[in-house]
């Protein structure tokens, strides 16, 4: 494996630009004021109760995520060139939705197997032929994004179903406000507080024609035991909407209504962060409690939108992933601007026999996995775990794929014997509306505080850091 | 607003306002049986608390008998008692998670913090008298703070009224309650034949809705039990009298009603309840049997809860 990139130090000994101030900063901040800090922040998150709960964790059902007081820096100009290449990936994404459930150009074309498509559990047919307000499948789009070196970013992992994550892009930056003021007078950082804002305009700008002239948005959520509650109520509270659970909508001549204090009243735009798969137990899983009957005949009827659409796992599924740069190319004729990791398809015979052969050096992942859970680290795993994994890949090829292990770049992280460099990556959110696509500066960084690990995931011991854009 | 988010809001403060009247119950009671046996007389004041919290039925279905310590533990740490201490707060948390939204970052704060420092309680119980009076201080002590938190900080909509019909409804049954299991020590003036036993008892009372200091206010007098009943009853000026907490009642519906421009059930029966309460005196209320007038304020008011749930909660 490469040595990995640092965010901060240029090997040889210089600092590069962005963190210059900071470094000087920490010269002069004795440690232990860095580790009051630190423990300050943490009683400030729960104390605010910006927890999430871990899935088979019984021992606590409320846990912090970690959160690194050394914030992680971006130059003005490394951020143009990203949001460009976000806002180009975004765009590819919803036209090849808009392609996938219409005309299906690109099947045609051969640049996709059809099977990969039509075999695919995400795959919704409900939405054949379905319109949504202005094309837009994707209105929040969470892109994951890695650095290798100096000039590229590389696309880990798009994220087009319900992507969390943006309430702590948004608290984290409130806490480091009011931990390190001195800190930001020093810098010019590109605020990030506006996100509920344009996520609210956007969320308007796609309701249904039947709407009011002030559409009613509402956020559903599975409810207050779901790991992400929290930032379902943070983000209601801020977009000043309803926080709905399905029990609270019923549909009635195929409208969609919110029970309220004063009889029902109509929404017009649910912004869901339920599954597809718990949306309406009429049309998908018949045993969730969480949806709605009736969501989908509702939305069929053009009566209400949902953000993100039904059925945009196909953009976003593992299997897909490896064809983005030849779907962008396909859509945009435009060179992707933001690369791809290179990725061994395990259904292919030839990549299987590649991959089988390199287990040590790859990472493998499952296909319709997510959350870092079922992935094998080859570096990083014992000879029988390989072996294991090897028995699973030959069953079922077609449910894997594989990656070459990547030296995430590394950035300065508070650890209990001082500062030292962690893996990070980065995720930015892209909103999508009727007329635009915007991004504000900034995302959630993610960082494996395990020495040498590259696994960022929360739920994995991975943390969190403030992630800033200097305003140039 | 959300059904759900009134129904939440109203039962969270509901929750509270119970936790702090049971902690209330069980300091009135440690007080009282701290005092030598000659001055309380036979009653078992641990038996009376049960009583009064409304779970002497659930209690004896695992105890043989009610003493100090299993009592307070059962009032205030039992996980098994759904109206614990314990439990009311951990509802109130899980509800206000629920409705976040709805609240102030001051009442959430108020909630949160309590319940994050309340779970080292649960773990290690309490081990001593101190230690008791600490932990039911505190109990008090976030009530107020999430009143108060409410009373400044929330905006003066719906969100706001169904919190305090919930604050008033919990606490004009927790006053009937105390009133329905201590009945036979408050005489009618001219049965009365004092006695030291009896004081304490009506000091306890007032204790436990604290009001002892404000009786004296009120009346310039000795403890006298028709006064205590009058006081706890009919008089507006009390907060946690019958007559005040349907003050508010009637108060907050009315809101409600004029913001939705509609009136109910909930609002017409409110009204009667308080019509009734206006127009008595004690003389009538002896006369008729406190122990039957608490009981059926304490029906009539339960059925005020559930025509608001049929009205506006579900």
């Amino acid at each position: 494996m490469a040595v990995a990139f640092d965010e901060m130090n240029i090997p040889g000994g210089d600092l590069r630009p962005a963190y210059q101030e900071l470094a000087r900063w920490l010269e002069e901040t004795p440690p232990e004021a860095l580790e009051y800090r630190r423990q300050e922040a943490e009683l400030l998150f729960r104390r605010i109760g910006i927890t999430f709960a871990v899935y088979g964790d019984s021992e606590s059902t409320e846990r912090l995520i970690p959160f690194d007081v050394i914030p992680r820096i971006m130059s003005g100009k490394e951020w143009t060139v990203l949001e460009k290449g976000l806002k180009q990936r975004v765009k590819a994404l919803n036209m090849f939705l808009r392609d996938i459930y219409h005309g299906r150009d690109i099947l045609r074309a051969e640049i996709v197997p059809d099977d990969l498509i039509f075999q695919n559990p995400v795959f919704r047919p409900e939405m054949n032929g379905q319109q949504v307000p202005h094309d837009v499948y994707v209105h929040i789009a969470g892109i994951d994004v890695i650095r290798v070196d100096a000039n590229d970013f590389i696309v880990l992992e798009d994220n087009a179903r319900t992507p969390s994550g943006v309430s702590y892009m948004l608290e984290n930056r409130e806490i480091m406000m009011r931990l390190f003021p001195d800190l930001f007078a020093r810098h010019r950082v590109a605020p990030v507080e506006r996100y509920p804002d344009e996520l609210l305009a956007a969320l308007r700008s796609v309701a249904p024609q039947s709407a009011s002239g002030e559409p009613t948005v509402a956020l559903l959520t599975p409810g207050v035991y779901n790991s992400a509650y929290y930032e379902h109520s943070f983000l209601a509270d801020k977009l000043g909407i309803e926080l709905v659970e399905g029990r609270d909508l019923i549909v009635k001549n195929n409208e969609v209504f919110m029970r309220t204090t004063e009889g029902v009243k109509r929404v017009d735009v649910i912004y869901r962060r339920v599954d597809d798969d718990f949306l309406d137990p009429l049309t998908f899983r018949p045993d969730s409690a969480l949806g709605v009957p009736g969501l989908m005949s509702a939305y069929a009827a053009g009566n209400i939108t949902l953000a993100n659409a039904v059925g945009t796992g196909i953009a976003d599924d593992k299997a897909i992933y490896s064809y983005m740069p030849d779907i962008l190319r396909f859509y945009l004729g435009e060179e992707p601007i933001l690369k791809n990791v290179q990725t061994w398809r395990c259904r292919e015979p030839k990549d299987l026999a590649y991959v089988l052969d390199h287990l040590g050096e790859l990472v493998v992942k499952e296909v319709h996995g997510s959350g870092g859970y079922g992935m094998l680290i080859g570096p990083a795993a014992t000879k029988a775990t390989i072996e294991a994994f090897r028995e699973k890949l030959k069953r079922e090829p077609e449910g894997f794929i594989a990656q070459p292990t990547l030296a995430l770049s590394t950035c300065p992280t508070c650890t209990a014997s001082g500062l030292a460099p962690r893996h990070v990556d980065l995720r930015p959110f892209v909103l999508t509306g009727s007329k635009s696509t915007t991004i504000v500066p900034g995302g959630l960084t993610r960082v494996a505080l395990k020495e040498g690990s590259l696994v960022v995931n929360s739920s994995q011991g991975g943390g969190t850091k403030d992630t800033w854009i200097l305003d140039e | 607003m959300l059904s759900r988010t009134a129904e939440n809001l109203y039962w969270l403060a509901r929750y509270v306002e119970r936790a702090e009247y049971l902690a209330r119950t069980i300091d009135a009671t440690l007080r009282v049986t701290a005092l030598p046996a000659a001055y309380i007389g036979k009653t078992n004041e641990w038996d009376s608390a049960l009583l009064t919290a409304g779970v002497a039925e659930s209690f004896y279905q695992s105890h043989e008998e009610a003493n100090e310590h299993n009592v307070v533990d059962y009032l205030s740490f039992s996980a098994d008692n759904p109206s614990s201490i314990r439990n009311c707060i951990e509802a109130a948390r899980l509800n206000s998670r629920s409705v976040r939204t709805a609240l102030t970052s001051e009442m959430w704060d108020t909630i949160n913090s309590a319940w994050i420092e309340l779970q080292a309680v649960w773990s290690k119980g309490t081990s001593t008298r101190e230690d008791l009076a600490k932990f039911l201080r505190f109990v008090q002590e976030t009530s107020l703070r999430f009143d108060g938190s409410a009373y400044r900080t929330m905006l003066r909509n719906d969100a706001y009224w169904f919190s305090r019909l919930g604050l008033h409804l919990e606490r004009a049954d927790n006053t009937a309650r105390i009133l329905d299991v201590k009945y036979h020590v408050l005489l009618p003036e001219e049965e009365h034949v004092g006695g030291p036993l009896d004081f304490y008892q009506w000091s306890s009372i007032l204790r436990s809705v604290s009001a002892l200091t404000a009786y004296h206010w009120v009346y310039r007098e000795t403890l006298k039990p028709w006064l205590v009943a009058d006081l706890l009853i009919l008089n507006g000026t009390l907060p946690r009298s019958l007559a005040s907490c349907y003050e508010n009642l009637v108060r907050n519906l009315d809101q409600i009603g004029v913001a939705y421009g509609r009136q109910g059930p909930a609002q017409r029966h409110a009204r009667g309840i308080r019509n009734r309460l206006e127009h008595s005196n004690m003389n009538d209320i002896f006369q008729h049997g406190v122990h039957e007038f608490i009981q059926e304020f304490i029906a009539d008011n339960s059925r005020l809860g559930e025509i608001i749930t049929k009205q506006y909660l579900i």
